[in-house]
């Protein structure tokens, strides 16, 4: 009975993904967070979410549409405003809602679409532009009952999103069912003197990545191994040691050499200086040399 | 084998990491270290007839000191937790001091000459009431003393000698508000008095040797009660009814109530509003205060009432002191403009004063709070008094014979904020005598110094040289010195005073009880919030004089209107203060300043409006300018929200106010109420300087630091575990660590520390966070650290592309860009919990830098932020050595030698504060509680500048001789010539 249950709601899965995106003209994306994550995070994440970490189980709301399913589907909306107007919808989230055998639940397979500009609307992001000022957008801070404590806003700088399209990039981080924060914005970078441009195709593509907590790291725990540990650096120290002869021989060689050869030529100079001090008295030189072997001479 | 690879380990550890430590003979030399006790709230004299005077205080800041009667110095003092307030002391058996604290719960007993603990007994009660200690004197069993102790609506009859519970009497009636507890000497009964149900007088008559409750009467007052009851005899009390208008004279005579009731204003003539009684214990009078006037009553007889003395100059009283069987003294302060007359009076005669004497007071101290008097014998055989006085600025003073004989500023235990501003540069024109007397002593120094370092030196010579290094008065100049050593540490303390302190030897160069900050009409209740740096002359404004500014309000809550003070920070004046018509709820120094070098601010009220100061029309052209890019954000811990700002436009008020601003929310993080809760955000110190951005790797490889002005770093717990450690499992308690960027709102790292708790302590710096918690898990304090690091800049390896001018490193960031972010954490064990936790500073960050933290024992620990570095391994490779990285442990090592507070302890530690010196090697460290502590710290030592020790004269000397010699040896080779020549 079980087998068939996994199997009939894996079939349901499977057909939900094939079917093709249907409705709006935006080309949505169908991202996941472990497929779309941000580039670099740490890669200790938990494999699944702590069963503590998640609030009490919310009545099911009229937008899911069955409750004997471990996975249902949601909505929530997505508001935008332009500068300091009102909010309106602008388009809409779907996500599977996955609960877990421990009773948390969390949001998967995350879609999205957008509503395209109305004319009006149209305008009104070019009055954006022309003044740079900000986009902004909202989300419930609660998936399942909306808009839940208050509404999640971010807003960008409406220049930041017009290239060829107007590309926009959510990352919604979630707690839950509750959407903790956004970080909406362009795909990309947003130099800094934000220059005039305007989209060539009125229409949005859109990036969204879901979020969860991350687990930190365990403090490293050793026990027994301290002093082992500490046993084996002693022992790397003194390979090393030995390392640096079998380096740096050819260098060193030479280098004993010249040094020895230096000092044998030091224990000669002695008599040659002995020689050779004379001349350097600031006498006329043709002088010296002519003193110089004199004096040697009547030395010995 | 054990033995050596632990001699490697120790080797190892002391070669990396430069151990920061000084000598014995090096202390005090750049630190230095001042002991406080706070706003005294009790006074006890000793009345030991031998040995040294002394008295005791408890203070505000729960503690209790002895102090020197004589100089005022601290014989002994114990500070007892935050949570466990100071009741009430005395003195049993004229050798014990007995202290009542945590709301009555606490009993200790502490040995007079030493301080040493004797007992601790804790009591408990049904209820909660207000809690009374008596010490009758002549109370006894069996040559036992008895304690009476009336806390949490319980009567305890305690021993003196071990802190048995001898017997114990409940009230548990269920509106019983206790309000005197009297022992009427010279018999065995206690009664305890106080109100019940608001209306209700209740009297209990108990017998003291066995807590047997002989009576209780009550009666009821149909205009109820409120405020203190005042003790006029051991059986009559005087009370005020519910409007304060009404005085009620309730004696209890053989356990009979009898009351009558006297109209203030048949008293006084001119009174207005309520008033209140002033709590004093002086038989047969007390004082009642309204709103202009302070009236002392006497009490004739059955109850009949007479003014004795009004007043309209601010006033206090001491209680009573008996002096001899039948008379009771007091004393009695008035304030006549710079003067405080003292008047001693017996109780039972108002108009012969014992003494009258009038003290110059400063300004500066403001009221007189608190009077104690204590009596003494002259040498005339005669009595004399001294006052102990509490002033408003919190500083205690005794006085004797007319004279300040010597004061504490006791202000400076309890410090709000700090900052820092620099000395007057030197002036020319040093006088030539000067000169030569300095060169002689310079002389004499390094003369006597070199024979320290040649050990020639007699231990007389040593002590010489010690003291002489402790008093260079080098360091305690008025002047700004060329390494930055010296400055003036400006600190605000809750009593609204502010002190100018020199780091050099902590001396108060100037203090200012702040005028804004008085009580007045508008402000009734002004509380100091913050300090800032107002102008900061260089440059161009040379000849102004630096000022801070001072934020303030008028209550207690946000919305209350604020107040702004400036002051010259080197002369301590006021220079001016503006009354605001708006709340402060958040300030923001803005990094923009105008032509004068005064700093431009902005402060947000309450109903989200920004205000511009200054309010010139320079400021506001400049603030124009940047109009777009000034964002910021706000923190509702309430509700777990953070919302970030900007402006939007002008004002749209009824008044047109060019300098303020309306408001929008720009982005907001919603934390689930269910889930986490905010305990800690910190964000980078303004004015850190960080060196580069660059930090080169192991194999010549770089990393480029994440660097933002706008991050925040948040710790969110579970709300079960927001309690104490231990409340909660580790299952349903969890801590989550974010990092915020503050102007798009995004969150940039975000990890979570199951099973553990807060309280959570963080220090952020450059591009790192290190936060401090508990384990519950690992039973253990653990600290995390975080670092962010750039990688859209990571590309700009390559050589070529930086000759041919292909990289990004000066294209201008902004954050609306995607941040291309990795982070690396770690986390560690460690032994300590923490009370504050700070980080070194540098005038240009090249110094390496070490995290200072505030331990539980209330010292400073210096802890290298290589411990910290989440790139530890447990086997480095070579190249990772090199670059200092040092093999993983699980805990941080606590080097004792590194404690910056070496030997001492800064009691009731709150803050640590770091300033960077000009020197780049060195930092100034300002640690505060109830005691205060300074020194300079070399985190990578002093590799920029000769040490203090350095011997200039032997240096001299060997350089006189070199050349000596060079010139004897020329002279002989040109003589041995010429003899060759000759030859």
């Amino acid at each position: 009975m079980k087998w068939v249950k996994v199997i009939v709601s894996f079939i349901l899965t499977l057909s939900f993904l094939s079917f093709p995106s249907c409705g709006f003209e935006s080309d949505e994306l169908l991202v996941d967070d472990e497929e779309f994550g941000l580039e670099g995070a740490p890669q200790h994440r938990s494999p699944e979410p702590i069963p503590t970490r998640s609030p009490p189980v919310t009545s099911p709301t009229r937008k899911r549409h069955s409750d004997l399913d471990s996975d249902s589907k949601i909505h929530f909306s997505l508001d935008h405003a332009f500068g300091d107007s009102d909010f309106s919808p602008a388009g809409t989230f779907s996500a599977r809602l996955k609960t877990w055998s421990h009773g948390g639940q969390t949001l998967t397979k995350l879609r999205f679409s957008r509503n395209s500009f109305s004319d009006v609307e149209k305008e009104k992001f070019k009055n954006l532009l022309e003044s740079d000022d900000f986009y902004r957008i909202r989300l419930p801070s609660n998936v399942l009952s909306p808009p839940g404590r208050d509404f999640i806003i971010s807003s960008v700088k409406a220049r930041c999103l017009p290239r060829e399209s107007l590309d926009e990039h959510f990352v919604i981080h979630m707690e839950g069912v509750n959407v903790l924060a956004v970080n909406y914005g362009s795909p990309g970078s947003c130099p800094y003197p934000r220059n005039l441009k305007l989209p060539a195709k009125w229409s949005f593509s859109s990036h969204t990545v879901l979020k969860n907590s991350e687990q930190a790291p365990r403090a490293p725990v050793f026990t027994e191994e301290i002093l082992g540990g500490e046993n084996a650096e002693g022992e790397v120290v003194q390979p090393a040691e030995r390392s640096f002869w079998a380096k740096y021989w050819m260098y060193l060689i030479p280098l004993g050499l010249i040094v020895m050869n230096a000092i044998t030529q030091a224990m000669n100079m002695p008599e040659d200086q002995a020689t050779g001090q004379v001349p350097a008295q600031g006498q006329p030189s043709a002088g010296a040399v002519q003193r110089g072997p004199s004096s040697a001479v009547r030395r010995r | 084998m054990a033995i050596r690879s632990f001699f490697l380990f120790i080797l190892f550890f002391s070669s990396l990491s430069p151990v920061f430590s000084l000598y014995e003979d090096q202390v005090g030399l750049m630190d230095w270290h001042q002991q406080y006790i706070g706003k005294v709230k009790q006074a006890v004299f000793s009345s030991q007839r031998a040995g040294r005077k002394r008295v005791v205080v408890s203070t505000e800041e729960n503690v209790i000191a002895s102090l020197d009667l004589r100089h005022g110095e601290i014989f002994w003092r114990h500070l007892l937790g935050v949570e466990d307030v100071i009741d009430g002391i005395d003195i049993g058996l004229g050798k014990y001091v007995i202290t009542l604290s945590s709301g009555g719960s606490i009993l200790r007993s502490w040995n007079l000459p030493d301080g040493q603990m004797v007992w601790e007994s804790s009591l408990q009660g049904p209820n909660h009431s207000k809690s009374f200690l008596l010490v009758p004197t002549n109370l006894k069993f069996d040559k036992d003393n008895v304690l009476v102790v009336f806390s949490n609506g319980r009567l305890h009859a305690i021993s003196c000698i071990d802190g048995e519970v001898l017997w114990k009497k409940d009230f548990e009636a269920e509106s019983f508000e206790v309000q005197q507890v009297i022992q009427p000497p010279g018999s065995d009964l206690i009664y305890v008095v106080g109100f019940a149900a608001s209306s209700q007088f209740e009297m209990y008559q108990i017998n003291a040797k066995n807590g047997e409750l002989l009576k209780h009467e009550s009666a009821s007052f149909s205009s109820g009660f409120s405020g203190e009851v005042s003790l006029v005899s051991t059986e009559t009390v005087v009370a005020l009814d519910s409007t304060g208008s009404i005085l009620l004279t309730i004696s209890f005579q053989d356990g009979k109530i009898s009351s009558q009731q006297t109209p203030i204003s048949n008293l006084v003539e001119d009174s207005f509003g309520p008033a209140v009684i002033i709590p004093s214990s002086v038989s047969g009078i007390f004082a009642i205060k309204t709103d202009a006037v302070t009236v002392f009553i006497r009490v004739i007889g059955k109850g009949k009432l007479e003014v004795v003395e009004k007043t309209t100059h601010e006033i206090a009283v001491s209680d009573a002191l008996s002096i001899s069987k039948d008379q009771q003294a007091f004393a009695l302060i008035q304030h006549a403009s710079s003067e405080i007359h003292l008047t001693v009076k017996l109780a039972h005669d108002w108009d012969g004063n014992l003494l009258k004497e009038s003290v110059k007071m400063e300004q500066q101290r403001g009221l007189v709070h608190k009077v104690f008097i204590n009596n003494y014998i002259r040498t005339d055989r005669s009595y004399g008094f001294r006052v102990l006085i509490v002033m408003e600025d919190h500083s205690l003073l005794l006085l004797q014979q007319g004279e300040i004989v010597w004061s504490r500023e006791d202000g400076l235990a309890s410090i709000i904020d700090v900052t820092t501003s620099e000395l007057p540069v030197e002036r020319d024109g040093v006088s030539v005598a000067k000169v030569e007397h300095n060169l002689f002593e310079w002389l004499k120094g390094h003369m006597l110094k070199l024979k320290g370092t040649l050990m020639l030196a007699s231990p007389e010579d040593m002590a010489a040289i010690q003291s002489m290094r402790l008093k260079s008065s080098e360091k305690s100049k008025m002047t700004r010195d060329h390494n930055g050593f010296r400055k003036l540490l400006i600190v605000l303390t809750r009593a609204g005073k502010l002190f100018a302190l020199h780091t050099g030897d902590g001396r108060i160069v100037w203090s200012h009880l702040l005028r804004s900050l008085h009580k007045s009409e508008a402000c009734q209740s002004p509380v100091g919030l913050n300090l800032y740096q107002w102008q900061v002359p260089h440059h161009h404004a040379m000849d102004e004089n630096p000022s801070v500014l001072v934020v303030s309000r008028c209550g207690p809550s946000s919305d209350t209107p604020g107040v702004l003070s400036f002051v010259d920070t080197y002369t301590g004046k006021e220079l001016s203060s503006l009354s605001l018509d708006h709340a402060v709820v958040q300030v923001i120094p803005l990094p923009y300043t105008d032509s004068t070098e005064q700093r431009l601010h902005l402060l947000i009220d309450a109903d989200k409006h920004a205000h511009l100061y200054p309010k010139t029309s320079e400021a506001l052209s400049i603030f124009k300018r940047e109009f777009s890019n000034i964002y910021w954000y706000s923190v509702e811990d309430q509700n777990g929200i953070i919302k970030g700002h900007a402006l939007q436009c002008k004002c749209t008020g009824e008044v047109a106010d060019e300098f303020c601003f309306d408001t929008r929310d720009l982005w907001s993080v919603v934390f689930p109420s269910e889930s986490e809760k905010i305990i800690a955000t910190v964000t980078r110190k303004l004015n850190e300087v960080v060196h580069t951005q660059a930090k080169v790797v192991a194999d010549q490889d770089v990393m480029y630091k994440y660097i933002s002005r706008n991050l925040l770093f948040v710790a969110t717990v579970a709300p079960k575990g927001s309690g104490e450690i231990g409340s909660v499992t580790p299952e349903e308690s969890w801590l989550v660590a974010y990092l915020i960027d503050t102007v798009t709102g995004r969150i940039l790292h975000r990890v979570t520390h199951h099973g553990s708790q807060g309280p959570v302590h963080a220090v952020f710096s450059e591009n790192w966070v290190v936060y401090h918690y508990f384990n519950l898990r690992a039973h253990r304090y653990e600290m995390s650290v975080f670092e962010i690091y750039d990688q859209s800049r990571a590309d700009n390896k390559d050589v070529w592309k930086l000759v041919l001018g292909k990289h990004n490193l000066t294209s201008p960031i902004s954050l609306f860009s995607r941040p291309e972010v990795i982070t690396k954490s770690q986390s560690y064990f460690f032994t300590h919990s923490l009370k504050a936790i700070a980080v070194t500073s540098t005038a240009k960050g090249i110094t390496s830098k070490q995290l200072l933290l505030g331990t539980i024992g209330d010292q400073v620990l210096a802890l290298d932020k290589r411990f910290l570095d989440p790139r530890r391994t447990v086997n480095p490779t070579q190249a990772e050595k090199e670059e200092g990285i040092i093999p993983l442990t699980d805990s941080l090592p606590i080097i004792p030698q590194s404690y910056v507070t070496h030997a001492l302890r800064v009691e009731g530690l709150r803050g640590i504060i770091t300033v960077p010196a000009k020197l780049e090697s060195t930092v100034l460290v300002f640690a505060h509680g109830v005691d205060l502590f300074f020194t300079q710290l070399a985190p990578s030592r002093t590799y920029d500048s000769l040490t203090e020790d350095f011997s200039y004269a032997l240096l001299l000397i060997t350089i006189m001789a070199l050349v000596a010699a060079i010139f004897v040896t020329w002279r002989l080779s040109e003589r041995k010539e010429l003899q060759e020549k000759w030859r």
